[in-house]
């Protein structure tokens, strides 16, 4: 997971990562990696939403199309979703996007989906961490405008 | 009569208490001694068997008592007394000085850093220092500077004053003197809490040496914001320890000290202490010293087997008699291997004794002063049919004061005593609260005005993150007309900044980048408010949490990610428009499911704060389990209970019981439920706004085991409580404990099995002091005050043998063999009589289940919405729940919880109207194919396809289009993200709003220069 394996031409270069999390659960993992100090490195921005169950594939492909190296896609573990299964919505939603995503010709590190509690704040840090590793040594996304490939 | 009601002490169990009272209609003090309120759940690094963090669920509870217009908060007070009668009390209040004026103090903290005097910091248990002028923690509420007077250095030398000269808004003020105030209320709820054991008092366990900690400093060593910053390390070298002991039932389980009480929470903390440890330190080895390990509550067997089998931790069965310090001042213990049957001495690095929960000081100065009988323990003494009220008319009380209890037990007491306020109150309600009064919104100019407020947070943020910086960076964004830093955004007089920038810029949009928008955006929303701004045009972008405090070291990129984060913010907020909330009319009744005990008083609760009940009972006639019972724990008689119970049931004209039947269909939400009762075949609707469940449980049926059923002479604990309304004839009599329960199929602790052992062998033996009982048991679960029943049995020469679960009793024609794991031998028990205790199972929980939607556990039972902080709530909003149906409990637990639901139940129906959520979905019907997808994902029926009259062109026809039921839709989006045709908006999270954001993010931070005063400041990416 160390950024010496990336290849040359990516020496220095910071991916970017476009976290979705939930407002119940992931978004307050987010919270505690914060409160209990889990550092990682500064390559997400998170778009917060209700609930997992809100995130449009659309939204996903619209992530990529503006250039972003990966995309996560966060929620409350199953049976803990604050509005009844809208993360059983999700996971059943994440399949067809992870086709989708090979189909484009991306690799299945760039779409990432995890479950993660409001106190999971290491687990959290842990996530971006071992993602940005990933994507390093894949460098920036082929979809990228002005991107690899 | 008075609508008002004090709240003695702030810790959890006052905050709900308040928080309940003041949501029903009450004006209510809440009076705390502390200079903030939190209690001992501030303290906490993280709450069992979830490992929650407490401070994050604690924390938004803080701030909406802070905030709630009808709390007045009295920080840093003492009640001297209490006089007066139920409906008129007169609290005398001592306010004490502070030296700081709370009116102006902004809890910048500037006079913090630079008070010159340091003393022993109470919030880390006294393990760093803290200054003289001080906030006790960084979410304290109120957030405000207190001087400790005895150790400020001008206040007891006249030399320094350096607070004074530093303090900008010129709060502090050394003139201050304690100030008496008397408070008109008409009634007092107690939470004042407990003491923790001082262990100083027990020599042998040495708390003289650094490396001998109590069970609070090493909560506070696992603590992020501990005096370590998390990191477990010795005190005395500062090194990581390998090897940790807990000593269990330090302060508790102790006659000689007179501490006979079990403390009820310490096996659990010390199990949660060490699987954090551990979680921090996987090398860590960890022991736990215990007489019995209580896991009685929900979930809490279960994490202690966790804690063996996933983390390793040893639990062993034996009290160390001290802690022994070597000349090298090495520690290390001696005790009892009964496996081996030898004594073993072991070294350890580290001793953590598991201190007891003691009494206050100030419950104690409390009663005495206001009459308030205590029982033999020192707690504040209740009945077994009343657990909350005083023995003076009109007091109640909550919480550990009453006696040991873990915080979703304390929490339900709390809402408890605030049903028997309110009910007392209940002609007076809403006669002195006040509602907040907002201005008229502004109209809108049709550009987007953001106004960027940037906050420092001390300096949580503004040391990593440039700042100004960030400030300057905002001013460069679209749209963005005003752009400013904070020190603290959240501080009152950055409110009024905020409002004089929108007054003065003409903004109508807001952006504050600081912390989490989950504790904190109600208080920007509301600022907005007072300004003239809906809510909705209001967000938050996290630059604390998600920024400064993740990026410590790398302060260049963390503040390119903030400015990232912000222009995100900005981008997105640009395309809010305002967004309402729906006002939508209640019923104020509510329907109670069972009429047990907890039904009942739950239903009576509810009538006595004046809504009507519909009490559903299946049987023929009202009570429930307790029907089944002889003698209570107090030896009072459950039938004598159980008639003034029914009785008060059926004389209450706001009753309505319904035997024989249940509900079978439910529909609606919050505040307008319809239902339809089944009653004799007969149908009838019922309409109502809130709904309590307290149907119960039933009683485990051990069927093949141990001959149960076979032979006579084997029944359950059930059934001998039965035979106990008359005499028996047996002369010896073996209990066989946790039979069905503690095992692979059935992990759960039955709670009351242990304690209704004891109780029924004690009766045995009272009525026959020939008899012989003995009683077979795992751990003895005598928790609590009840551990007194446990000690009273062992009196009177009842004989507890303790088994191993790998080498259960046998029973073989009445003749009881079992291997004495303490003694290491067999023992044969020929028995008159073999009982068999075992625990209490779900009842038909799935059809209220799938009725309300309502969550089961694993076993069955319902799952609350949170196990600590709402223990009575259901996740779907005005569903309550209560009594065995939760987990098996106690009488008076479930007589607890079931006023605790109604408590709850009646912060619904006491409102005028129910607001419904703002940022619902709506359906652009020009689109909509009435499909039906969102009817099928919505789980709250907000979605419904109607038919609809569509004019095309020549053609009209009718179609199926989809509407939304904004008092329904809970705003979750998942409609939208659903619909195939685009039809559906999730207001507020709209694609359009998601996707501005994401463009800002990619599009990156331009490269820019900007004009300043001092110079040019090169903006890079």
């Amino acid at each position: 997971m160390s950024a010496e394996a990336a290849p040359a031409k990516t020496d220095g270069w910071e991916p970017k990562i476009v976290a979705f999390c939930c407002n119940w659960c992931s978004y307050g993992g987010a919270d505690s990696a914060g409160m209990g100090r889990f550092q990682q490195p500064p390559t997400a921005r998170i778009i917060r939403v209700m609930c997992s169950g809100r995130i449009d594939p659309l939204h996903v492909f619209n992530a990529f199309l503006e250039g972003a190296d990966a995309v996560l896609v966060t929620g409350c573990h199953i049976g803990d979703c604050h509005y009844v299964n809208g993360n059983d919505k999700t996971k059943i939603k994440y399949k067809f996007l992870e086709n989708v995503v090979r189909e484009l010709g991306l690799e299945k590190e760039r779409l990432q989906l995890n479950w993660i509690s409001a106190s999971e704040g290491e687990k959290f840090a842990n996530f971006i961490r071992d993602v940005t590793a990933q994507i390093k040594k894949l460098g920036p996304s082929p979809l990228k405008p002005g991107g690899v490939s | 009569m008075k609508g008002s009601v004090a709240v003695v002490g702030g810790g959890i169990a006052g905050i709900q208490a308040a928080l309940d009272l003041a949501d029903s209609g009450f004006k209510t003090y809440l009076i705390e001694s502390r200079p903030s309120i939190g209690g001992t759940m501030s303290q906490l690094d993280k709450t069992f068997p979830t490992n929650d963090c407490a401070m994050c669920i604690l924390s938004p509870k803080l701030v909406e008592t802070g905030r709630h217009p009808n709390i007045e908060l009295l920080s840093y007070s003492d009640v001297k007394s209490i006089t007066g009668k139920a409906g008129d009390f007169k609290v005398k209040v001592v306010k004490k000085a502070r030296y700081v004026d709370e009116t102006k103090c902004t809890g910048c903290g500037t006079c913090t850093e630079k008070c010159p005097t340091k003393v022993l910091d109470e919030y880390n248990a006294g393990m760093s220092k803290r200054k003289a002028i001080y906030i006790p923690f960084a979410q304290a509420i109120p957030r405000v500077a207190t001087i400790d007077a005895s150790k400020c250095m001008y206040l007891t030398k006249g030399k320094c004053g350096v607070c004074k000269k530093v303090c900008g808004p010129k709060a502090v003020d050394y003139e201050q003197k304690d100030k008496e105030i008397e408070l008109d209320v008409g009634s007092v709820v107690l939470a004042t809490g407990f003491k923790p054991f001082d262990p100083s008092v027990l020599k042998q366990y040495r708390f003289d040496h650094p490396d001998v900690i109590t069970s609070l400093q090493f909560e506070r060593l696992l603590s992020a914001s501990g005096p370590t910053q998390g990191h477990v390390t010795k005190q005395s070298d500062g090194k990581v320890p390998k090897k940790i002991a807990f000593i269990q039932c330090v302060g508790s389980r102790n006659p000689r000290i007179n501490r006979k009480h079990c403390s009820s929470v310490c096996c659990m903390y010390a199990t949660k202490e060490s699987i954090i440890a551990k979680e921090h330190d996987s090398d860590l080895d960890i022991t736990i010293f215990h007489i019995d390990i209580r896991a009685f509550g929900k979930n809490f067997e279960e994490f202690y087997n966790r804690a063996q089998k996933e983390y390793g931790i040893k639990y062993i069965n034996s009290r160390p008699p001290e802690v022994i310090v070597d000349a090298k001042n090495a520690l290390s213990l001696k005790y009892e291997d009964f496996n081996a049957g030898e004594l073993k001495t072991e070294n350890f690095d580290m001793v953590v004794l598991s201190i007891g929960l003691d009494p206050s000081d100030s419950t104690r100065a409390l009663a005495g002063s206001s009459g308030i009988a205590l029982d033999n323990f020192g707690n504040i003494a209740t009945n077994m049919g009343s657990p909350v009220e005083t023995s003076v008319p009109g007091i109640y009380v909550c919480g550990a004061a009453q006696g040991p209890k873990d915080i979703p037990d304390t929490v339900a007491q709390a809402s408890a005593a605030a049903a028997k306020a309110a009910a007392l109150l209940s002609a007076e309600r809403g006669t002195l609260i006040k509602e907040r009064k907002f201005p008229d919104e502004k109209i809108l100019s049709p550009e987007p005005r953001i106004g960027v407020f940037i906050c420092h947070c001390g300096i949580n943020i503004g040391s990593v993150v440039n700042v100004p910086n960030v400030v300057e960076y905002a001013k460069t964004l679209p749209n963005v007309a005003h752009a400013q830093e904070m020190l603290y955004a959240c501080s009152s007089d950055s409110q009024v900044t905020i409002k004089d920038a929108i007054a003065k810029n003409n903004l109508n949009r807001v952006v504050v980048a600081s912390c989490t928008p989950r504790t904190h955006e109600p208080l920007f929303q509301n600022t907005c408010r007072e300004a003239g701004l809906n809510p909705y045009l209001f967000e938050l972008a996290n630059i604390r949490e998600h920024c400064s405090w993740v990026h410590m070291k790398e302060k260049e990129k963390a503040t390119e990610k903030a400015k990232g984060v912000v222009q995100m913010a900005v981008a997105k907020s640009a395309l809010f428009q305002p967004l309402y909330k729906q006002k939508v009319s209640l019923i104020n009744s509510a329907v109670v499911l069972g009429g047990g005990v907890a039904g009942m008083t739950a239903a009576l609760d509810i009538a006595n704060n004046g809504y009507r009940v519909t009490l559903v009972e299946k049987e023929t006639e009202l009570g429930g389990m307790l029907k089944e019972m002889t003698e209570l724990y107090d030896g009072k008689k459950p039938a004598d209970v159980l008639k003034e119970l029914i009785q008060k049931v059926n004389e209450n004209k706001n009753i309505v019981v319904v035997n024989e039947a249940k509900l079978i269909k439910v529909e609606g939400y919050l505040g307008n439920f319809k239902g339809i009762i089944q009653a004799n075949g007969k149908e009838m609707p019922v309409d109502f706004g809130a709904a309590v469940v307290a149907t119960g449980a039933r009683n485990f049926e051990p069927a093949g085991l141990f001959n149960y059923g076979k032979d006579s002479r084997v029944v359950t604990q059930a059934q001998l409580e039965k035979m106990l309304g008359n005499s028996i004839s047996a002369k010896t009599i073996t209990m066989v404990q946790c039979v069905g329960a503690r095992n692979k199929e059935r992990e759960y602790c039955g709670r009351t099995c242990c304690i209704d052992a004891v109780k029924n062998a004690v009766r045995i033996k009272k009525a026959n002091s020939n008899a012989n009982v003995y009683v077979l048991y795992r751990d003895m679960r005598t928790y609590g005050v009840m551990e007194r029943l446990y000690e009273n049995a062992r009196d009177l020469g009842i004989i507890f043998i303790k088994y191993d679960a790998e080498k259960p009793p046998a029973v073989q024609d009445g003749a009881v063999t079992v291997h004495d794991s303490m003694l290491n031998e067999d023992i044969e028990i020929a028995s008159d009589l073999v009982v068999l205790s075992t625990p209490l199972v779900a009842g038909e929980n799935e059809e209220i289940n799938q009725l309300f939607k309502i969550p089961l556990d694993k076993n069955k039972f319902f799952l609350e919405a949170h196990p600590k902080l709402r223990p009575v709530d259901f996740a779907t909003d005005g569903v309550f729940l209560c009594g065995s149906a939760q987990a098996p409990k106690l009488l008076d637990e479930a007589i607890s919880q079931a006023s605790a639901a109604a408590s709850r139940a009646c912060t619904i129906l006491s409102r005028k109207f129910i607001e419904t959520e703002g940022a619902v979905s709506v359906v652009n019907e020009a689109k909509c194919i009435g499909c039906g997808t969102c009817v099928t994902v919505c789980p709250y029926n907000a979605p419904s396809l109607q038919d609809v009259t569509v004019k095309a062109e020549e053609v009209t026809y009718t179609a199926k289009k989809s509407r939304i039921n904004p008092a329904a839709c809970k705003g979750c989006g998942s409609c939208a993200a659903a619909c195939p045709a685009g039809a559906i908006t999730a207001q507020h999270f709209s694609s359009k709003e998601i996707g501005e954001a994401i463009n800002a993010f990619n599009k990156g931070v331009k490269s820019i220069s900007i004009e300043q005063k001092t110079g040019t400041v090169e903006v890079i990416v």
